[in-house]
């Protein structure tokens, strides 16, 4: 008796911090399924509130253009509040789906997550996958061959001019200017830096002794610039500067094909695709918590290392059974065919759908969830 | 007359509307208390964790919270006293210019153009600064590296993008500017008329009056301008977070490197969005921090203008 008391409240209370979510939840089993409808033969109503990490915004809004077409009473919010503040109100229970740059730590996982049933397992499936390109404005040069080690030099204020010997060395048919290199990172914490910097740390071995972080190493200079956008506008701004951004933002300057190995590798959704198909899956991580354990060494010239991951984190069994109901419908959407195209449509990310294995595990740890 | 006499014996109705206004007003100064306790409380409250924080806890791994604190209060400081310097000048000089020497129409105009340039946001301003500015100056900071070089504020090696504290703190200096001149004209509009006259009739040219009648009557006036300034320079977040490119830690004179320091509010907007746990508390602390600072510069403000007022 004072158990189930305990029990419901428990429920009342994770139903209030859901938001209203959990009060507007009715699923309406007597309305037939439009024709359009693909993922799911029941219509839903209600609320889905996510937020997380800035960079699947463009995503997240494909994503629920794609989802409203079949399922149109049901309201997708996507807060791009960033990736810690994402997981920490995933875990309080302000959201019932979380979007994250960084996978949660593996003892983490084991919860407990407010909008959960006791025990439930927990669902983080890699969503979003994006190129990170270098961009550099060199008047009349389109593309520049660099190996991590260069690139590495390049970034730590080792390498100051284009016509460096070791740069004119591996790109013996570009005319280099005698001209300052202004090298362009993130002001902001960033997950685009934490990326390019773990590309760095395993690629370019002792020419990067510097921390794999958030925000680029203090003991480095070199010019900063807020968000993508400011680093973007400083690239297109300034000759000489050379920065990392993500693909979808490089367009109207020279971009770096990464060298690995013999072969060189041009940025584009089908080689960042390769770059996560060809890497292992993180160990000690139960079937539903799907992390790629990024491998940014590979030499086949296929793909291409530096590499964004987002996952989106999600309960296995909600508290809420209806709420369950929605983020399984919803996140069906995101990772079916459909709309791993629509995001790359969208946003220019490159569609996980690429690589058959990993989407199947990812299909299957989201069909689990209830 | 009748008037009057109904003041002096208010009938009840008005006694009742005269009570309720009084109430009223004394409500809205209460609340102007309550904000500003309200707010010193929660970021007391909220920041706490940060004080005792270890070093991997905070963020850009600092040791302490003032060894974060320390940089960034110098930047905003830094940046706003050049803008200050900038401006303060610039803005008693438009003021004079309308009140004294602009034609009445032409007066009228800047007046207007002048409230017009602090209704700008300030995010215009950072992507004016970041995109029209910064190129511009780049080249101006080749030059100074060149030729005065040997100055401490245009050491070092010049930024190729422009993007430093000198170009940050010169949008700050078109930012506060409106407010400075505003305030100036509406100070030197009120320079008691006898001493303006008595000057100009003794034939003191235009400039001596300002000079005898004018600067030393407007004396408080100014420094209340240049403070309320000074406190929009401190706050201003967007215009220097776009602008400047911020090195970590860094503490420095030179407003033309690629190297600058970073200011307590852009900071806070670079890494809130980011931020967890004792990260959050500690950009709340640094916003204590700036909230003690302002309350300092208000105060010092406060004694210096009322100083001014005492010798007059």
């Amino acid at each position: 008796m004072k158990k189930t008391t305990v029990i419901a409240t428990g429920v009342a209370v994770i139903a209030a911090l859901t938001g209203c979510a959990a009060n507007e939840v009715a699923t309406d089993q007597s309305t037939p399924p439009p024709a359009s409808a693909s993922h799911t033969a029941t219509r839903l109503t209600g609320t889905i509130d996510a937020g997380g990490s800035s960079a699947q915004t463009a995503a997240h809004e494909a994503w629920r253009a794609g989802f409203q077409a079949s399922q149109p009473e049901v309201t997708v919010n996507y807060d791009p509040t960033g990736s810690g503040t994402g997981r920490q109100n995933f875990t309080d229970g302000g959201y019932v789906l979380a979007g994250t740059d960084e996978p949660l730590a593996i003892d983490h996982v084991a919860g407990p997550f407010a909008a959960c049933a006791p025990g439930s397992a927990l669902v983080e499936i890699p969503a979003y996958v994006s190129a990170i390109a270098i961009g550099f404005n060199l008047d009349g040069v389109a593309s520049l061959t660099l190996d991590a080690t260069l690139i590495a030099r390049i970034f730590s204020g080792e390498i100051t001019r284009w016509n460096d010997p070791a740069i004119v060395a591996a790109n013996p048919q570009v005319g280099l200017p005698d001209l300052g290199i202004t090298a362009i990172h993130r002001s902001d914490k960033s997950g685009t830096t934490h990326n390019f910097t773990d590309y760095l740390a395993q690629a370019a071995g002792s020419a990067w002794p510097y921390p794999v972080a958030q925000t680029w190493p203090s003991q480095l200079s070199g010019e900063a610039a807020e968000k993508t956008q400011g680093v973007r506008q400083a690239i297109i701004a300034t000759p000489g500067a050379i920065g990392y951004l993500d693909a979808s933002q490089a367009q109207g300057m020279g971009s770096v094909v990464v060298g690995a190995g013999e072969k060189a590798v041009a940025h584009s959704a089908q080689a960042a695709a390769a770059a996560v198909g060809a890497s292992p899956l993180e160990q000690g991580r139960s079937t539903t918590d799907v992390v790629v354990a990024l491998n940014r060494t590979l030499t086949d010239g296929q793909s291409y290392p530096i590499v964004l991951v987002s996952y989106l984190v999600a309960c296995g069994t909600y508290a809420d059974p209806d709420v369950g109901q929605l983020v399984k419908s919803y996140l069906g959407h995101v990772v079916s065919e459909a709309g791993q195209q629509e995001a790359a449509k969208h946003a220019g990310s490159s569609p996980i759908t690429a690589d058959p294995t990993l989407s199947g595990l990812v299909a299957k740890a989201v069909a689990g969830i209830h | 007359m009748s008037s009057l006499i109904l003041a002096d014996r208010p009938g009840r109705m008005e006694n009742a509307a005269a009570t309720g206004f009084k109430m009223t007003v004394t409500g809205a100064s209460a609340l102007v208390a309550v904000a500003l306790s309200g707010v010193g409380v929660f970021l007391i409250v909220s920041s706490a964790p940060a004080f005792t924080a270890h070093a991997d806890q905070l963020p850009l791994a600092a040791p302490t919270l003032w060894a974060l604190a320390g940089p960034l209060v110098f930047g905003s400081i830094w940046s706003s006293t050049l803008a200050l310097a900038i401006a303060l000048p610039l803005g008693v000089g438009v003021g004079l210019y309308i009140t004294w020497y602009a034609p009445r129409r032409l007066a009228g105009l800047l007046a207007a153009m002048i409230d017009t340039l602090a209704a700008i946001p300030s995010v215009v301003y950072g992507l004016w600064g970041l995109m029209c500015l910064a190129p511009v100056m780049s080249g101006v900071y080749d030059w100074a590296a060149r030729w005065l070089g040997w100055f401490p504020l245009f050491a070092g090696t010049a930024s190729s993008t422009g993007r430093t504290i000198g170009t940050g703190a010169l949008v700050l200096a078109i930012m506060i500017l409106p407010i400075i001149a505003a305030l100036c004209r509406e100070v030197f509009q009120r320079a008691p008329a006898a001493g303006v006259e008595a000057a100009l009739g003794l034939g003191a040219t235009r400039w001596e009056m300002i000079r005898l009648a004018v600067l030393p009557w407007a004396g408080s006036g100014i420094v209340s301008a240049g403070l309320l300034g000074l406190g929009r320079a401190l706050g201003e977040t967007m215009a220097i977070a776009m602008v400047v490119s911020p090195a970590p830690f860094f503490v420095g004179w030179s407003v033309i490197t690629s190297a600058n320091p970073n200011t307590v509010a852009a900071f806070i907007a670079q890494f809130f969005p980011e931020a967890h746990q004792v990260e959050v508390a500690a950009l709340i602390g640094l916003g204590l921090i700036m909230f003690g600072i302002t309350l300092l510069v208000n105060a010092v403000g406060r004694r210096l203008a009322d100083g001014r007022q005492g010798q007059r």
